[in-house]
């Protein structure tokens, strides 16, 4: 039995510093929903999900009763859309994200990811389709989240989905212009996309994977930030110590949901994703991490070597406690969803420039970021490439959730609610990037992924 | 199975009685109990078996909550895998 100490150190973990279990996420492969009528095929797929999902609330909340942690969020992630909807003649694929949506509402939970299509070495029509069904269908939709693939470091960058993807976030914006372009925070366009992450928005269920599993997204920033708190002399050695440790103790809580809600299910156990995923609410911030190790603000110089502490020592941490470590796993850096960062955007402490060194070092990318509305198409399809170039250089997932506030520019805020947040419009570089972005066809896989 | 009741707050007369009333109304035993008060703040850890209980989890959860209500403290109880999981290698 755990120590009279230790006990006491969860309970304070789960009610005072956020402890919680971030998203169990069912992955439901709809290989088998594949049908050459594109109607068929959406039954198929409601049906599919909504049987496999049918009990995964009622088990998540009575599991989060018993072992009084909260599960924060429940979730679904389903094989991408372009390879299930090639098959039918559909030439818009709205309807499949509706189907997506209703089936989502029907087991109650609040997320489902996969509206995505996987392009880094070109596009089949299904591909083409689905892209340009991705701004209707996520003004049109509340809880289906989309994704794209369009880089990796085996197969180098399709630089065409990278010109295709600035403007479909620049429609997407327009097309939910009443909610702050809302849209594009459902919309995640990656580089060496994992097949098992189970955060939003960016989960799809990968073809690899079984026919359903149960991943798990654990998060505390808000408990390695007071574990630091409490050793304010400590070295940069002591430090990464003290979060590996922190780390290890939150994968262990998560491995327990995780597990007991698969054999709960009688599903699989997929991986556990252990990210630092910050919320807007106080005492649950990464940037405030980084404060804490001796910057004055998150943003400073020193940001990106902090971060990049804080990262490793929260994989070596998690690799130690499970078996089954997956997924993203380190620490994200949303703009909008991280009161820290919050804050250190409105001082203007923060930059774009500065948050794209910091990706080289985190677990994602550049996240939850807002821009200027009258952002060029093809300045963000540059800031996709170089965010791709990145992931794809150094063999890490990068990802961009960029938000061109329609009608707002810098000094102005968006409001995205709930765990969204808030977004101070950040600037992008005036710079034209056009003639760049135009060219097209692909940067070829660097020569470090020749490895056979 | 075996959970742990955890009781913080302030110190005040009754909490063992009232707890355990709940506990023992539902038959679940109490196999080992422990408190302190520190700086007046009062923690009572207790190990619980559960294995007999006449109710469901929920309903002595939400019987705790409801005293946790009344007297002013915090009550949790949970099960006792949550805490090995986290503190054993």
């Amino acid at each position: 039995m755990a120590l009279y100490k230790d006990i006491i150190e969860t309970v304070r973990m789960i009610d005072q510093e956020n402890l919680d279990i971030r998203t169990i996420t069912m992955g439901i492969s709809l290989l088998d929903c594949i049908d050459s009528d594109g109607e068929r095929c959406r039954q198929k797929i409601y049906d599919k999900i909504t049987r496999s999902a049918e009990n995964l609330v009622s088990q998540g909340e009575r599991i989060e009763t018993e072992l009084g942690i909260p599960i924060v969020n429940k979730r679904i992630s389903v094989t991408p859309i372009a390879l299930v909807a090639g098959a039918s003649a559909d030439s818009n694929y709205v309807a499949f994200a509706e189907t997506l949506d209703a089936a989502a509402k029907e087991v109650g939970v609040n997320f489902i990811g996969g509206f995505s299509a996987l392009v880094p070495k070109g596009f089949t029509r299904g591909d083409l389709r689905l892209i340009n069904s991705i701004p209707e269908a996520l003004a049109t939709t509340e809880r289906v989240c989309s994704s794209i693939n369009l880089g990796s470091t085996k197969a180098g960058i399709n630089m065409d989905a990278v010109k295709m993807m600035g403007e479909i976030t620049k429609q997407t914006a327009y097309l939910t212009r009443d909610q702050d372009s809302i849209g594009c925070t459902k919309l995640v366009i990656f580089c060496n996309a994992v097949e098992d992450n189970p955060f939003m928005a960016g989960a799809f269920h990968g073809v690899g994977q079984p026919d359903t599993v149960l991943h798990v997204g654990v998060s505390g920033p808000g408990v390695v930030k007071v574990a630091l708190e409490k050793h304010q002399d400590a070295s940069f050695d002591e430090m990464a110590e003290i979060i590996k440790k922190t780390a290890f103790k939150i994968t262990r809580a998560g491995q327990l949901v995780g597990r007991t809600v698969a054999d709960r299910l009688k599903i699989p156990f997929g991986i556990l994703d252990l990210s630092l995923a910050p919320t807007p609410a106080i005492g649950d911030s990464v940037a405030r991490i980084l404060e804490e190790m001796g910057l004055e603000h998150c943003g400073a110089h020193g940001t990106t070597a902090a971060l990049a502490m804080l990262n490793d020592a929260v994989k070596k941490g998690g690799i130690m406690a499970s078996t089954s470590v997956g997924g993203l796993s380190g620490a994200f850096i949303p703009v909008s969803e991280d009161e820290g960062m919050i804050e250190t955007a409105r001082l203007g402490t923060i930059s774009l420039e500065k948050l794209e060194a910091m990706t080289c070092v985190c677990s994602v990318g550049l996240d939850m970021i807002a821009i200027p509305g009258d952002t060029p198409s093809s300045t963000i399809s540059a800031i996709i490439a170089d965010e791709a170039a990145i992931g794809m250089v150094n063999n890490k997932t990068t990802a961009v959730r960029l938000v061109p506030v329609y009608g707002k520019t810098i000094s102005d805020e968006a409001e995205f609610g709930g765990l969204f947040g808030t977004a101070p419009v950040m600037a992008v570089n005036p710079s034209d990037s056009s003639i760049f972005v135009n060219r097209g066809g692909k940067i070829p896989a660097p020569i470090h992924s020749f490895k056979n | 199975m075996r959970a742990v009741v955890t009781v913080i707050g302030k110190d005040r007369t009754g909490i063992i009685y009232n707890v355990s009333k709940i506990l023992s109304e539902n038959n679940a035993n109490i196999e080992d109990i422990s408190q302190t008060i520190m700086q007046g703040i009062f923690t009572m850890i207790m190990l619980v078996d559960l294995s007999e209980i006449s109710c469901d989890f929920t309903e002595l959860k939400d019987s705790m909550d409801a005293l946790s209500k009344t007297i002013g403290m915090s009550i949790r109880i949970q099960h006792e895998d949550i805490f090995n999981a986290m503190h054993s290698i």
